[in-house]
């Protein structure tokens, strides 16, 4: 482990020189070769919560859960590399926000700006929360002690290597998490049969909670109704919330991994950065569900080492406890070593994607522009650096108000979920139909999340209390279950969010056509793959690897 | 860029490898019983050790083709570099 935490602040350290611009730090000087940007664009997403979330998942719904990845992750990230990235690189927009600015106004921008802004600072805190919490209970270490080490691990080495320095540690720890967690897989395999055992286990699995006996290891078989799977999800809510509102949202519209893509070296780099960065990945499933699949086989199944997942004080399984009770139970120490150093790898890279993406945000559509415009580079460059400290003050401060009071938190998140749900409809018209207009985006964006309130506010999943969980207004429909309510919210969202925005956009003047050369896709000239080898064409790229995906989802069907 | 990511990332493994490896060799193999009486130190060392290896020998080729390009003022740009 002290290797690995010198090796972290060494990169820092070595990446210090270089940082001479206000690009250097936030962008990285646009200098990053695509293979790097493409780990460190999955890489920003596998933070901790993505690792533990995505076991305790298997656990809960079994092989289903791959839905998040190979109809969720993989469309988008093509979808991104292919159609979406020559707007967002070529209009040399800086941020996300920016692209807004650019193509609509000044008020859609700081509307994205703001809200992503504080969501980054929370996202930031609620990881520093989880492993402080994971380590008390693993190492004994008491909560104050890790906060304070991880903030100070992940400030000093963005303070000295900005953007940079986040993406080499992002690749560092993204071999670090598939090597500290592939012989957990091979183990856990081992223990339970292989595959076949995995199966026979996971079938009395299904049977025991009274669902069909395929529905832990298959995908869409079990998705003709919500009573048929443990997700209590049908397939076109899968196919249209999960798979194009909020995956697509999430991919597209998140600074968090734009950035990433944005610190490519050219354009044919930033369009391969998803597309690498979706080969790993579809075979993550594989890596952070089996897992999961393997525990509540052996829990309740009885492996041949009688692994047993934990409960919970209110007597419920304990999912979360997936990967490290598995880590305690199959590593001897050494490998142990490896492993927790791996879930603190997936911790930090949480919190310093969230950290990199704010410090960027803040500055240049916060800060520059509407708090003092046109000073010099180094004046922004330092304020990049005040706010890389601030941010993680900050997110300090909501680690710890995570602690105090959980309802807060859930109520935050819940609130993100609001802004984020008709994002993709602002962009989608934006990029597509020149027609849009800064206030149909603006009012547009307003409504989505209106209506996301509202449907949250009219139904319930079953069994749930009214209140945070929804029908906190009227209870007018029953969700069979959490999942169900959230893929529909972001359905309505999506869909007012259109409506409201074609709408207003007919109504009002659009810009003139000339200032949106490069910002849609009808007056931006199309690229030429002419010179590049077939085999590295962005079109082509992403049709393998949605032939993948394809494949892949018909396999486990 | 200024820094061949891929030296930081092979000495890490190279280091972890070859302290994992050691550590499988000279331990009691009775710690195996938890790992279902694999060597998990010794093997997977051994792999950390063969990618960290790897990653360094692809390093240094592109820096010696970096050099060589440099000499004759002329040459392939290296994809990864």
């Amino acid at each position: 482990m002290a290797v690995y935490f010198a090796f972290v602040l060494g990169i820092g350290a070595a990446l210090k020189r270089y940082m001479r611009t206000s690009t250097d730090y936030f962008l990285s000087g646009r200098a990053i070769p695509a293979w790097i940007t493409g780990l460190a664009f999955i890489s920003a997403n596998l933070g901790a919560q993505e690792v533990i979330g995505m076991a305790a998942s298997g656990a809960k719904y079994g092989m289903a859960t791959s839905h998040f990845y190979w109809v969720g992750a993989i469309p988008a990230m093509v979808f991104l590399g292919v159609f979406m990235m020559p707007f967002y690189y070529g209009s040399r927009a800086r941020s996300v926000p920016e692209y807004l600015k650019l193509r609509f106004d000044e008020k859609t921008r700081g509307l994205n700006a703001i809200s992503f802004a504080v969501m980054t600072v929370f996202s930031s805190g609620i990881s520093m929360y989880a492993m402080a919490l994971l380590l008390k209970l693993l190492l004994g270490w008491d909560f104050t002690t890790s906060v304070l080490l991880s903030a100070l691990i992940v400030l000093v080495y963005i303070l000295l290597g900005g953007l940079t320095s986040a993406i080499y540690n992002e690749v560092l720890q993204f071999f670090l998490i598939v090597f500290g967690f592939a012989p957990l897989v091979f183990l856990g395999l081992k223990d339970v049969g292989g595959w076949h055992g995995l199966a026979a286990g996971l079938r009395q699995v299904a049977v025991s909670r009274g669902f069909a006996p395929d529905a832990w290891t298959s995908t869409w078989s079990v998705m003709s109704t919500p009573a048929s799977n443990p997700m209590g999800v049908e397939w076109i809510s899968i196919a249209m919330g999960l798979g194009f509102v909020l995956s697509f949202g999430y991919w597209c519209t998140d600074f968090l991994v734009v950035q990433r893509a944005l610190a490519a070296d050219s354009m044919q780099a930033a369009r391969r950065t998803p597309l690498i960065a979706a080969v790993p990945k579809m075979v993550f499933p594989f890596l952070v569900i089996l897992p999961g699949m393997i525990a509540i086989a052996s829990t309740l199944h009885g492996g041949a080492s009688g692994l047993t997942l934990p409960h919970k004080p209110d007597g419920s399984l304990n999912y979360d406890m997936v990967i490290p009770l598995m880590l305690g139970h199959y590593f001897p120490s050494g490998m142990l070593g490896l492993g927790l150093t791996a879930l603190m790898a997936s911790f930090m890279t949480g919190m310093a994607g969230n950290v990199t993406a704010f410090n960027t945000v803040w500055t240049y559509d916060i800060y520059q522009a509407y708090i003092r415009h046109g000073a010099s580079d180094r004046h922004y460059l330092n304020m990049g650096r005040i706010a890389t400290v601030v941010g993680i003050g900050l997110s300090i401060t909501a680690a710890y108000a995570a602690n105090r009071f959980n309802n807060i938190m859930d109520l935050l998140q819940l609130l993100f979920a609001f802004v984020n749900a008709p994002l993709f409809a602002t962009f989608l018209l934006g990029m597509f139909w020149k027609r849009a207009s800064g206030h149909g985006a603006f009012f547009g964006l307003l409504a989505g999340t209106a209506a996301a309130a509202v449907h949250h506010g009219l139904t319930l999943p079953v069994g749930s209390a009214t209140g945070i969980k929804g029908g906190w207004i009227a209870v007018t429909h029953l969700y069979a279950s959490q999942m169900a309510q959230n893929f529909w919210t972001a359905i309505y969202a999506f869909g007012i969010c259109f409506v409201v925005t074609v709408a207003i956009s007919l109504a009002t003047r659009p810009r003139a056509e000339q200032d949106l050369k490069g910002l849609v896709y009808s007056l931006t000239p199309r690229l030429s793959a002419a010179g590049e080898r077939w085999y590295a064409r962005p079109a082509v790229l992403g049709a393998c690897v949605l032939a993948g995906a394809i494949v892949l989802n018909f396999i486990f069907r | 860029m200024g820094l061949d990511i891929r030296i930081p990332i092979g000495s890490l493994f190279v280091i972890l490898g070859a302290l994992l490896a050691g550590y499988g060799l000279l331990s009691n193999p009775a710690i195996y019983q938890r790992s279902l009486g694999v060597n998990i130190n010794l093997w997977w060392g051994g792999a950390l050790l063969a990618f960290g290896i790897a990653m360094l020998a692809l390093a240094w080729r592109a820096a010696a083709a970096r050099g060589r390009a440099g000499r004759e003022g002329v040459g392939e740009p290296d994809p990864f570099g």
